[in-house]
Parts: C-alpha cells; sequence; structure tokens
C-alpha cells in the first residue's frame, strides 16, 4: 500500500524536477488541504467563531449578567444584535464569553483524550509481549464503565478540592476536561493501535528497524505520521462530543454555576421559550452546530491532506 | 374586634340571620384567615361549611381513564412514610384520613361520619379530647370492614419511635382509645387548640389493622403494602413502578355513593414543570399537573392554547433564604455546618441585614413568579392571623453598602468587600428550576453591587430535597453559605410548621439531618414562646405568641422570606377538580369528574 504509487509532488524524483524547489511536507499538506472547499470555508467559519469569542468581549463590553426588565425577551435589534433573554440579558455578550468556555472545553478535552489515546494504543501497537493485550485489557476496561455514574463520583470527590487550587471556574473547567478527556479517549487508542499493528510490519519500517532506529523512534517518526489521519478525525469528533458532555454536565447541575453562560447552559435557559423567544436558542444552537460542523469538515480535509496515498 | 363582638356575630350565624359566608368575610376583614374563622364557628357549634367541589354524576365510573402527571416521581406508597409531597398525593389515592381540609379551610369528613364539634360531643370543653365517630359501612379493597379498631392501630403504628413513620410528631404524645367499633376517642395530654391533626389530611391516613399488624417497629420498611397499598381510597391498586408510573381501578364499593366518576387512574412520574404544564395545556396528554413552578410568562403563552385552566389556590407555603450561620466550611465530629461552629462573616448581623435589602423581591414577584406567589417578609403568611405586620421588606443598594460600610467591611481592590482577610463570598444553593435560577441571577447582580460575590450552585431536585445522608448536596445538610427553597404547610395552622425555628429541631449528624430546624439557628427567646404558644388555649394569644418566633428569625436575617407562594395546578378544560392548598392535590379525588 504505502509508497508504491508516486502520488504527489512530494514523493516525486527530486532530479526530475530541477526547475522548482523542492517542496516541504507541510506546505504540500497545505496545498491538498486547500483544495477541500467544505474544509477552508470551515476554517475560515471556526476562525471567525473563535475570533469573535476572544476578541469580541473587548468590541463589545455589555456585562454579560446586566438584568434589565424593561428589555425581557426583545429579539435582535440594533441595541442587542443577538435579542436579549427573559432576564433583559444581552445575548450576544453572553455567547462570546459562552464561547470561549465551551470552545476551550472541547479543544481541551479533544488534547487531553488524544494525547492518552495515541500513547496508549502505539504503545500497545508496538508490544509484542503482554503489554498489548494488557493495555487493551485497560481500554475495554474503561468502555464498559457506566460514564454518568463515574462522572457523577468523580465531581463529588473532587470539586472542592480543584474549586480551592482553581477557583471556581477554573475548578469546574480542569475537572470537566479531565474528566471527559479521560473517558473518552478509548477509540483513538483502539484506532492507533490497529494502525500501528499493520504499519509496523512495512517496508519503511523495517528499513528504518535494519538502519538501527530504536523502537522509539520506529514509533514517533515512522509510523505514527502515517497513522495521523484517522486519529484526526477521531480527534474533531472528540471536540463536538466534549462541547455536547459539558452542556449535559451543566444540564445536570453537576458543570459550570448556573450563571456562567456556556452555550450548552444557555441552550438549557432557552428551551421553555422556544415559541415566543427562539432567537434565545437559535443563537448558541447554531454556534454549536457550526462548530462542531467545521471541525468535522476540517478534519476531513486533513484527513484527506494528510493521507499520502490519496491523489489529489 | 372585641370577643364580644364574634360572639354577637356568631349569634347571628345561629340565628340564620349571618350566612357563614359573610361571617368568614367578616372575620377576614379584622385579619382573621377563612380556616380559623371556621374553627371559631366550630367551637360555638355552628357545623362546618363545606367549600367542596359539588358532584354531578349520576352513577359511578363511565368517564374513562384520569391521568394525572406528577413531575416528581412518586416513590412509595406509605402515607406515613412519604416526606415528600409527591409520595403523599399518589398514597392519598388508596388510603383516607378521618377528615381533610378544603380550600377554604374546612374540615370535611372523609372516614368520620361528623366533623366533631362541642354540639355532637365530639370536643370536650377543656381542650383535652376529641371524639371521632366513624363512618358505617366502610370497606376495605379486600372486602373487610373498616373499624375502630384500623384507627386504634394507626396510632400505635405511627407513635412507634421504631417505625420510623414521618409523622410520628402527630401521635407521640397522644392516646387513642376505641369506645366502640365505630368511635374512637384522642386524648391529649395537655389543652390542645389546634386539635385536627391526629387523623386528618396528609398526617392522618388510617392504615388497615390486618395488613401492617405484623409490621409495626423496626419491621416496619418490609411490609408489601408499603408499595402495593390496600386502602379505603376510590381507586384499587394495579400496579407501581416506583419512580415512574402508578396505576389504580375503580373500586366498586367506595363508600360515597357515585363517585368516583373515572374507570381507572393513572399518575405519571418523571420530567419537569414546564413540560407538565405543556403536557396539560398545550398537548392535552394528561388531565391534571401538579405544582407548576414555571414563569408567569411561559404559563400565560401556554393557556392561550385554550386545552387546559391554570388553577392558583392560597397556601401558607414560603420561598425563602436560609443564611448560615454556622461554618460550612469546617469539619467538625464528621459534618460540616455544624452548630459548634461559627460562620467567618455570616455571624455578623450586619452582613446578614445588608443582603436582606439586596433582595429585590417586587421584581422577582412581577417578572418571574407572578400568580405563583407574593412578595412578603414575614415567614408565616397565611392563616392571615399569624401574619407578622411588623415585618417590611426593602429593596436597596445604598443602605446595604453603608450598613456595610459603618459595619468595616472595606471593599478590595476585586470589588469584594472584607475585613481581617476575610472575604464576603458566598455559595448560594438551590434546586434546579429555571424560576429559581433567575431568582439567583437577580439576586447575584444586586449583591454584586454591593461588593459581596455570590457564587450560585444547583442541584438537581431528585438529589436536593432527598434525605440520602451520604449525599452532601441535600438542602438539609446546608453545606453552604445561603440556600433557597420552599416549605410547605401543611395544615392550616402554623404551629407545627414553626417548629423549624426551635433549637431541639436543628438537622444534624445525630438526628441523620432530618431535624426540622434547617437553619441550625436557635434562639432560646424563640424556643420559649413556641412551648408556650403550644399550651395556650386562646387563639390570639397563641398568635401572638408564634408571631413572635417567626418575627425572632426573620428580624435577625437568618431567615429571608421571599414569596407566600399560591399552589399551581393545571386541568384539562373538562376536569372537574378540587385544589386546596391546606391539603394535598388528591384530597378530594374521589369527587373529580369531567364534564
Amino acid at each position: 500500500m504505502a509508497g508504491s504509487t508516486l502520488a504527489s509532488p512530494s514523493v516525486d524524483p527530486v532530479v526530475a524536477a530541477p526547475a522548482s524547489a523542492p517542496v516541504s511536507p507541510g506546505r504540500e499538506t497545505w496545498r491538498r488541504f486547500r483544495r477541500h472547499k467544505l474544509a477552508m470555508i470551515s476554517t475560515f467559519v471556526l476562525a471567525f467563531l473563535v475570533l469573535g469569542v476572544v476578541i469580541g468581549p473587548w468590541l463589545w463590553p455589555i456585562p454579560i449578567n446586566d438584568i434589565d426588565f424593561s428589555a425581557q425577551l426583545h429579539g435582535p435589534s440594533w441595541e442587542h444584535p443577538l435579542g436579549t433573554d427573559d432576564l433583559g440579558q444581552d445575548i450576544l455578550a453572553r455567547m462570546m464569553y459562552g464561547g470561549r468556555i465551551s470552545l476551550a472545553v472541547g479543544l481541551a478535552a479533544m488534547i487531553v483524550a488524544t494525547i492518552v489515546g495515541v500513547i496508549i494504543g502505539a504503545f500497545a501497537g508496538m508490544s509484542r509481549k503482554y503489554a498489548d493485550p494488557a493495555l487493551m485489557w485497560v481500554t475495554d476496561l474503561f468502555l464498559s464503565l457506566p460514564q454518568l455514574p463515574l462522572l457523577l463520583l468523580v465531581i463529588y470527590l473532587f470539586r472542592e478540592q480543584l474549586k480551592a487550587l482553581f477557583g471556581v471556574e477554573g475548578g469546574v473547567f480542569v475537572l470537566i476536561v479531565v474528566v471527559i478527556g479521560g473517558l473518552r479517549w478509548m477509540p483513538v487508542a483502539r484506532l492507533v493501535r490497529a494502525q500501528f499493528l499493520s504499519l509496523r510490519e512495512k517496508e519503511f519500517v523495517e528499513a528504518a528497524r535494519a538502519q538501527g532506529a530504536t523502537k522509539l523512534r520506529q514509533m514517533v517518526a515512522h509510523i505514527l505520521p502515517n497513522a495521523l489521519g484517522p486519529v484526526i478525525v477521531a480527534a474533531t469528533i472528540e471536540v463536538s462530543a466534549a462541547i455536547i458532555a459539558e452542556s449535559t454536565l451543566s444540564f445536570l447541575g453537576l458543570g459550570f454555576p448556573p450563571d456562567i453562560p456556556t452555550w450548552g447552559r444557555l441552550l438549557f435557559d432557552a428551551k421553555d421559550h422556544l415559541d415566543s423567544a427562539p432567537h434565545w436558542a437559535l443563537f448558541p444552537g447554531a454556534s454549536i452546530f457550526l462548530t462542531v460542523l467545521s471541525i468535522n469538515f476540517i478534519g476531513d480535509g486533513l484527513r484527506d491532506a494528510l493521507d499520502p496515498r490519496r491523489v489529489i | 374586634m372585641k370577643d364580644t363582638e364574634i360572639r354577637g356575630l356568631i349569634a347571628d350565624v345561629k340565628e340564620g340571620s349571618l350566612s357563614r359566608r359573610s361571617f368568614i368575610k367578616r372575620m377576614a376583614a379584622v385579619g382573621i384567615a377563612a380556616p380559623i374563622a371556621s374553627q371559631i364557628l366550630v367551637w360555638n357549634d355552628v357545623a362546618m361549611a363545606n367549600a367542596t367541589l359539588p358532584y354531578k354524576p349520576t352513577k359511578a365510573g363511565g368517564a374513562g381513564p384520569l391521568k394525572i402527571l406528577l413531575w416528581q416521581a412518586p416513590t412509595l406508597l406509605n402515607p406515613h412514610f412519604a416526606s415528600g409531597t409527591k409520595d403523599q398525593i399518589a398514597s392519598r389515592i388508596f388510603y383516607e384520613p378521618l377528615a381533610g381540609w378544603d380550600k377554604e379551610g374546612n374540615l370535611i369528613p372523609c372516614l368520620a361520619a361528623e366533623v366533631p364539634t362541642k354540639a355532637n360531643g365530639g370536643l370536650s370543653a377543656d381542650g383535652t379530647t376529641v371524639t371521632w365517630k366513624l363512618k358505617p359501612g366502610v370497606k376495605w379493597h379486600d372486602g373487610k370492614p373498616f373499624t375502630a379498631d384500623d384507627v386504634v392501630f394507626t396510632w400505635q403504628y405511627a407513635k412507634d419511635p421504631a417505625t420510623a413513620a414521618y409523622t410520628t410528631g402527630s401521635y407521640k404524645d397522644i392516646k387513642v382509645e376505641k369506645v366502640d367499633d365505630l368511635t374512637v376517642k384522642v386524648v391529649f395530654t395537655q389543652p390542645t387548640p389546634f386539635w385536627a391533626d391526629p387523623f386528618v389530611a396528609t398526617v392522618g391516613q388510617i392504615l388497615p389493622k390486618h395488613r401492617f399488624a405484623d409490621y409495626v417497629g423496626a419491621k416496619s420498611r418490609e411490609a408489601p403494602d408499603n408499595l402495593k397499598p390496600i386502602g379505603t381510597g376510590p381507586y384499587k391498586f394495579t400496579d407501581f413502578k416506583p419512580g415512574d408510573i402508578l396505576t389504580g381501578e375503580r373500586f366498586a364499593d367506595y363508600h360515597i355513593k357515585n363517585q368516583p366518576a373515572f374507570d381507572s387512574i393513572e399518575v405519571k412520574g418523571g420530567g419537569d414543570a414546564v413540560s407538565a404544564a405543556r403536557a396539560v395545556l398545550q398537548t392535552g396528554e394528561y388531565d391534571y399537573a401538579w405544582n407548576l413552578q414555571v414563569e408567569e410568562e411561559v404559563l400565560k403563552r401556554m393557556e392561550t392554547g385554550g386545552r387546559g385552566k391554570t388553577s392558583a389556590v392560597a397556601s401558607g407555603d414560603i420561598e425563602f433564604i436560609i443564611l448560615n450561620t454556622t461554618d460550612p466550611n469546617t469539619e467538625v465530629d464528621g459534618e460540616r455546618s455544624s452548630v459548634k461552629t461559627k460562620h467567618p462573616t455570616l455571624s455578623d448581623p450586619a452582613v446578614r441585614k445588608a443582603i436582606n435589602l439586596l433582595i429585590d423581591r417586587d421584581s422577582i414577584q412581577k417578572f418571574i413568579y407572578g400568580r405563583g406567589g407574593t412578595a412578603t417578609a414575614s415567614f408565616v403568611n397565611e392563616p392571615k392571623q399569624f401574619k407578622s405586620t411588623k415585618l417590611k421588606y426593602e429593596f436597596s443598594i445604598d443602605k446595604a453598602n453603608k450598613i456595610l460600610d459603618e459595619a468595616g467591611w472595606k471593599k478590595g481592590s476585586d470589588g469584594v468587600r472584607e475585613k481581617d482577610g476575610k472575604k464576603l463570598k458566598y455559595v448560594y444553593q438551590t434546586s434546579i428550576n429555571a424560576p429559581r435560577q433567575k431568582t439567583q441571577a437577580i439576586i447575584k447582580q444586586a449583591c454584586q453591587k454591593a461588593g459581596i460575590e455570590l457564587e450560585l450552585k444547583s442541584v438537581t431536585a431528585s438529589v436536593f430535597f432527598s434525605s440520602d445522608v451520604a449525599n452532601p448536596d441535600t438542602y438539609t445538610k446546608l453545606y453552604c453559605d445561603m440556600e433557597m427553597y420552599t416549605t410547605t404547610q401543611p395544615q392550616p395552622d402554623p404551629e407545627r410548621f414553626l417548629n423549624q425555628f426551635t433549637s431541639w429541631e436543628i438537622a444534624s449528624k445525630e438526628n441523620k439531618w432530618l431535624g426540622r430546624n434547617v437553619s441550625r439557628y436557635s434562639d432560646p427567646e424563640a424556643d420559649k414562646a413556641y412551648k408556650a404558644a403550644q399550651g395556650e388555649l386562646d387563639p390570639a394569644k397563641r398568635a401572638a405568641l408564634l408571631i413572635k418566633v417567626n418575627e425572632i428569625f426573620c428580624e435577625a436575617n437568618v431567615i429571608l422570606p421571599l414569596l407566600s407562594r399560591t399552589r399551581v395546578a393545571a386541568a384539562a378544560n373538562n376536569l372537574m377538580h378540587d385544589h386546596s392548598g391546606w391539603d394535598v392535590d388528591s384530597w378530594n379525588i374521589a369527587a373529580w369528574y369531567r364534564t
């Protein structure tokens, strides 16, 4: 499979193209990524959302908890571009504040899950002795754990300590990231292990081994880059799963305090007013939707771009 | 109004020149609420009135199924273990007391043949005995006759401390004697002004002796009938899945002719208040939904659907905030918020007073609760003569700031006030329910302006209101600085209700946090006034003593009342139901019918 088709400029023999400078793998990936139209659009959408939540609060300095009973449930207007909720609080300001948390939780939980999954999967995939079955047992064990009761337990046990260490929002943030990340690495680990099992027998790995590459070098420099494609796709799914898991926790009263308007929380608050004030639910709902969708498309584009076997 | 005037009016009622209704109206005008006005009439031998639903159907059965939605699902069906209202409502379908309370606070006989009065010999002149005549011909669902033995047995069952009945407080200090098969006598150890407690309403449901005789005391929780009741009620038990669904069918031998009108009953649990309201008012899937703590705005919109109507009745329920004067962050002998500790900042009366000034009760009523409550500064609001006229509320951020400045709490660089390194930062906890979270947000904002930082915490209702000893988030544990919830007043008399302000009821590890005094605050003066009220036969003096208990706690700003709640329920347009604020929703379920 790998390497048998000369599909892209980077693997073309350099001597055959004397006119153009050598193309670095990074630029090559970027070239291939740009070909994926939806992924490009998604990149802009995501960049817009991220920029919006990062610099938005400076441009729109209305406090998130400014109660104004004279402006209850107003629709979008110049004064409140995304309308107000039933306490007359500005939804745009709340969304920008909450978006920081939702996006940060999603990305951080994804990073935790992916790193743990890749490490465990890689070691299991490279092991030829007892480590592989042992690590897979651990993975199966984690997969069979009932997540919600475990979450409740962890939160009851550690909430207070973490709150003391990192403050109210920081403590919950760390807790949620660790818990969501720690409970969602298993699919990644299995994917990585499967990739490693097949890749470690390939000729290029054998060649590296013959040249005296250590196991670690084989893993990091030779096998891992070739196994990343599916991992990236799995990781993008983790982002959306983490955002949704955070809203579930808020719904159960175990996430952030109720006055911190994460996107999930905004949706939860808005659900009773769906018929009269749809804007309240529409904007945070659309944000979650757009974020998850664009991250998935970006994942798609990255997979195509990083797959050396695919001709673009 | 003087004694003599009231006597004159009572005489007019007796002669017939003044109607009961006008009497009660006149009493209300001078601040004596309906329940007490009607009790005055009883003491003076005028028969109790009846504000129950007039029953129209001419035969029992035939109206199909009755579908009720209790969004907090019932989990057990023994009324003497039912600490939750949901369980009390569910068990009342199968079990009945000797009498219940209607919406005007009149005592309406159920298993009793008549309400005891002085005239019929039911009440002794010294206020120490009550004699109940039982209704003849009442049958249990298994066909056995209902007799005085069952009533006496219920007393023995509930008074036994090993039974651990929730209702034990009503029975442990009385004696019950069987006079004959259809007469029982209740003997109080001291003159008891509010005699209509044992065997009445929620705490008074009668258990069948032949089913429970083997399960008195320690074995009480093993009785199969705790989940499969055999009672005297209008519906016979068919099936029960705790936490989900309860079904029953019409009891053909029910003791009231032509009742009940429905062939079967279904009580479904689950969901939340809004979805329950929607299921009745908008989609019409259910006939009746209970306890609709839903924002006014949402409720109004649903009502425009035209499939159902809401009813709101006055009750003594109160939504309030507790300021914890004990330290929730220090553990002493395995419990936090122990009375042995002192809160670092909330033990300062100035801070508590400032927080009370930061609650915008009028806005909370106007924009959130609407028909669901009236802003108040008094813990007891119904019956009216027990409401303190002295307590007033006010919303003023400036005053709060001034009080805190004077008490030496200075704003730090982060805008939060502090003194000696102790900051005014509090955890403010309540159950998950949209109106409560909005109230939290409103109070938090005002506190922020006064330099007090609140961390809002909301706990799912099934955890918050559970009596789970292992869970740190229940409301009786009070592992927080501020806490908000509603407490229900089960009878049209606040004596039992106010025992949550006594020192011997303080919730602690020792009593498994079942003590009624959740605030943990106590005052010897309040204890004294409460004890005196228990034996006081003069209604006016007794009311004054109970008002004093209320005022001591509210003036200490430990208890911050927010709203006097009404009970709001929704019913299908064609359902005639009998909603009382003084008894559970199902108190007169036999008389419900469809038009």
